[in-house]
């Protein structure tokens, strides 16, 4: 199998167990069940879960794919620093989340959804992934002219005067020859 | 619009007929459970959601059933082969089977969300009716036992004041049942995201397995029968007279004790056949891999790049189709498609394998460490896939665009274009052929490279130059490549290939390509095909429909759009 990072897996669970868990909490506390506190604390946990997990992490290898808008909760989650990095954390707070789910019949569905998410994220940890901020790319200014050749700061070596005159007599002593005359007084 | 018609248009009509046909099941299932008289009972104590449960529950059999046959693929195969009298466009249609898998999914993932919450409801008012919530009615229904001496039987599934809802859930075949399974449909929906299924698609391939364990689930989901419809006693029960007294029941002969019984489970005939046709699927693939596939010939192309010629009995292929690789060295469960690279005249098959992922790296290193003529380790074959593209031999002209990793099963076409007209097929109309290949660079394809100079070579031993014209198109160029270019200005081969058509830098002007071949066949039907982007298609689709001439005299361009 290839190198996987669990932690793309556990997010994607994650906010599936969140939607879950916060639909099976409406359905309790709209239809009054019985135990409806579980439920509307399965609500307030499935949305939590929600927020914290729409911010896909940067990958350690290959390009990141970022979900629709997710810049302002990634400065959210950001913000939280170690505490949204760690994935033990997350694996132990989702863990912790999903217990209430349990004693309602209508949230034990996105309980066991996040117990699970929980277990890969804690096999993330292990593999010491840890949570990065997609942050937008900043493009260094394009130098303009790059392209252009630099025009040399020195003239080319020439050799002294005396030796520029061309000597009708003796070409091949001249340094070059001239089509046309270059002193004023020949 | 019209072209769009002609391309999507039997697909949208298949979609549109299989959304009917689930919201004629919905509505038809909703309608008998709201209003059939065996129910008015149990709707006594459910309420709509009863019908809300079991409309559901009736699509969820009919998209069950349907989820496992577009994934079988040599059915599909054997159905495409037996179609070939049909339109190419039926045909077509069987090239979209996962894109109708997904749809089928997600219509099964909304119709569970609805029918969970349905019953959710339905345990929960079960309970209150025992409890005596809803009035004398309910109450009194939900006191009915399962008991030959007083004979009744029972309408509430919950016996006892004591169960909770989710230890009743737990406690029935179909609560368990359904717990399981949509917890094995969520874990498949994750895990089958785009993200996680580009990047590991193991992950994607193992955790998908667990469709063993929803199927299981399922087919037991509803034995427990506790959806309970009254049943005919003798005399009969009046319902509108006895409903308001339950207390007079089984005292006066217009009264007797209501009697109930559950519905007899169905789901297992709709998803039986295609899961005995799946398992067939499996089966012929298992055969197929066991089959044995010796190896004629391997060779290690430059940038890393494995040709494999080999050799398989009974073996038949058509142009532009693709196999499935499977190597027990590497990985037991793995198979991995690749496009062929040789043509169907030929007495092998050969596939050019680039290295891209762990297990083509693991078959490059093996195959390198091999004696020279050994014989590569054991593979097993499974195909060949895809819609064979013969068209491209009906056309007097062609244009072939190949862009990227898109110019593989071009290389099988030319191939065998050269071979028919070696051979002078009449099936081969085409008299002249326009290659166009864009790359960004030339690395991984120095062998197409090669094919085309041999091409070249031959054909100007038989003064047939015109026959194949080709243009490469070099898009990723920098300025070393620039400069490399203007110092070899003067030579007779191109720098990059060694072939003698020049490399062209950029993106083709199309408008000036159509304008030349135009020109250069004057009267004659071109047929385009692409294998490439989505944006490429789109341009090459308006440059046909500019270019082409409505006087038939003149040139006309057909664009093919396929997916090889």
């Amino acid at each position: 199998m290839g190198k996987i990072e669990w932690a793309m897996w556990a997010n994607e669970q994650a906010l599936a167990a969140g939607l879950i868990y916060a639909t099976g909490g409406i359905v309790g506390v709209a239809g009054q069940f019985r135990g409806w506190q579980f439920a509307a604390f399965g609500i307030a946990a499935g949305v939590f879960v929600c927020l914290l997990e729409y911010p896909r992490s940067k990958r350690a290898k290959g390009t990141s794919v970022e979900r629709t808008g997710q810049y302002c909760f990634t400065a959210c989650v950001k913000a939280f620093g170690p505490l949204t990095r760690n994935y033990y954390i997350r694996a132990f707070l989702h863990a912790a989340l999903c217990v209430p789910g349990g004693f309602m019949l209508a949230t034990v569905l996105g309980s066991v959804c996040l117990a699970i998410a929980s277990l890969i994220y804690l096999s993330a940890a292990i593999h010491g992934e840890h949570w990065e901020p997609i942050l937008p790319r900043t493009e260094p200014p394009k130098r303009v002219g790059e392209s252009i050749k630099e025009p040399p700061q020195n003239p080319p070596p020439r050799p002294p005067p005396e030796l520029r005159r061309k000597k009708v007599d003796n070409l091949e002593t001249a340094a070059y020859d001239n089509p046309m005359s270059v002193t004023s007084n020949e | 619009m019209v072209n769009w018609i002609i391309n999507h248009g039997l697909s949208a009509f298949i979609v549109a007929v299989w959304m009917a046909i689930n919201i004629f099941l919905f509505v038809h299932f909703y309608l008998f459970y709201d209003q059939g008289p065996q129910f008015e009972y149990t709707r006594e104590l459910l309420g709509s959601a009863l019908p809300w449960a079991r409309a559901p529950a009736a699509v969820l059999n009919f998209n069950c059933m349907l989820i496992l046959l577009p994934v079988c693929r040599n059915l599909l195969s054997l159905i495409r082969g037996s179609f070939m009298c049909c339109g190419r466009t039926v045909r077509k249609q069987l090239d979209k089977n996962l894109t109708f898998h997904k749809l089928v999914a997600y219509m099964i993932a909304l119709m569970t969300a609805v029918h969970t919450v349905a019953h959710l409801l339905n345990v929960e008012w079960y309970s209150n009716s025992l409890d005596g919530r809803y009035g004398p009615l309910a109450g009194n229904l939900s006191i009915l036992d399962d008991s030959p001496e007083l004979n009744t039987t029972y309408l509430n599934p919950i016996r006892s004041t004591s169960t909770t809802p989710t230890v009743f859930v737990f406690t029935t075949i179909a609560g368990l049942t359904g717990v399981v399974i949509t917890l094995a449909l969520i874990l498949i929906i994750t895990s089958s995201m785009e993200v996680i299924r580009r990047s590991y698609f193991e992950v994607f391939w193992y955790t998908h397995h667990l469709f063993i364990i929803f199927f299981a689930g399922l087919v037991f989901h509803g034995a427990g029968r506790i959806v309970r419809s009254q049943q005919e006693t003798d005399p009969p029960h009046n319902n509108e007279l006895c409903e308001d007294q339950p207390g007079i029941w089984g005292k006066i002969p217009e009264c007797p004790i209501p009697q109930f019984a559950g519905g007899f489970p169905q789901t297992w005939m709709w998803v039986i056949g295609p899961m005995i046709i799946y398992l067939c699927e499996r089966l012929l693939r298992f055969i197929r891999y066991m089959q044995p596939v010796s190896y004629r010939k391997i060779v290690i192309r430059p940038s890393k790049v494995l040709e494999l010629q080999l050799v398989k009995s009974g073996f038949k292929m058509e142009v532009g189709q693709y196999v499935f690789l499977n190597c027990p060295a590497i990985s037991q469960l793995e198979w991995h498609p690749f496009t062929m690279t040789s043509a169907p005249e030929e007495d092998f098959f050969s596939v050019h394998i680039r290295s891209v992922g762990d297990w083509t790296e693991k078959l490059i290193s093996m195959v390198e460490k091999l004696p020279e003529g050994g014989q590569g380790p054991k593979m097993g074959v499974d195909g060949p896939f895809g819609t064979a593209s013969e068209d491209v031999f009906d056309y007097e002209v062609s244009m072939l665009v190949g862009a990227g990793i898109g110019v593989t099963p071009f290389a099988s076409i030319l191939k065998s274009i050269w071979y028919k007209f070696k051979d002078s097929n009449p099936k081969l109309r085409t008299k002249r052929i326009y290659f166009y290949w864009l790359c960004r660079e030339t690395h991984a394809f120095e062998w197409f490279a090669d094919l085309l100079q041999v091409h070249e070579k031959e054909m100007e031993e038989r003064g047939m130059r015109d026959f194949l014209t080709y243009k490469l198109y070099l898009t990723g160029w920098d300025q070393s490549h620039a400069d490399h270019a203007m110092v070899h200005f003067d030579k007779d081969t191109d720098i990059i290939t060694g072939l003698k058509q020049k490399t062209h830098y950029g993106r083709p002007n199309w408008d000036r390509e159509f304008e030349q071949v135009r020109q250069d066949n004057p009267s004659s039907v071109v047929g385009t095909f692409l294998c490439g982007p989505q944006a490429l298609a789109e341009v090459l689709e308006k440059k046909c429909a500019k270019y082409s001439d409505v006087d038939p005299r003149r040139t006309k361009f057909y664009f093919n759009k396929e997916n090889f």
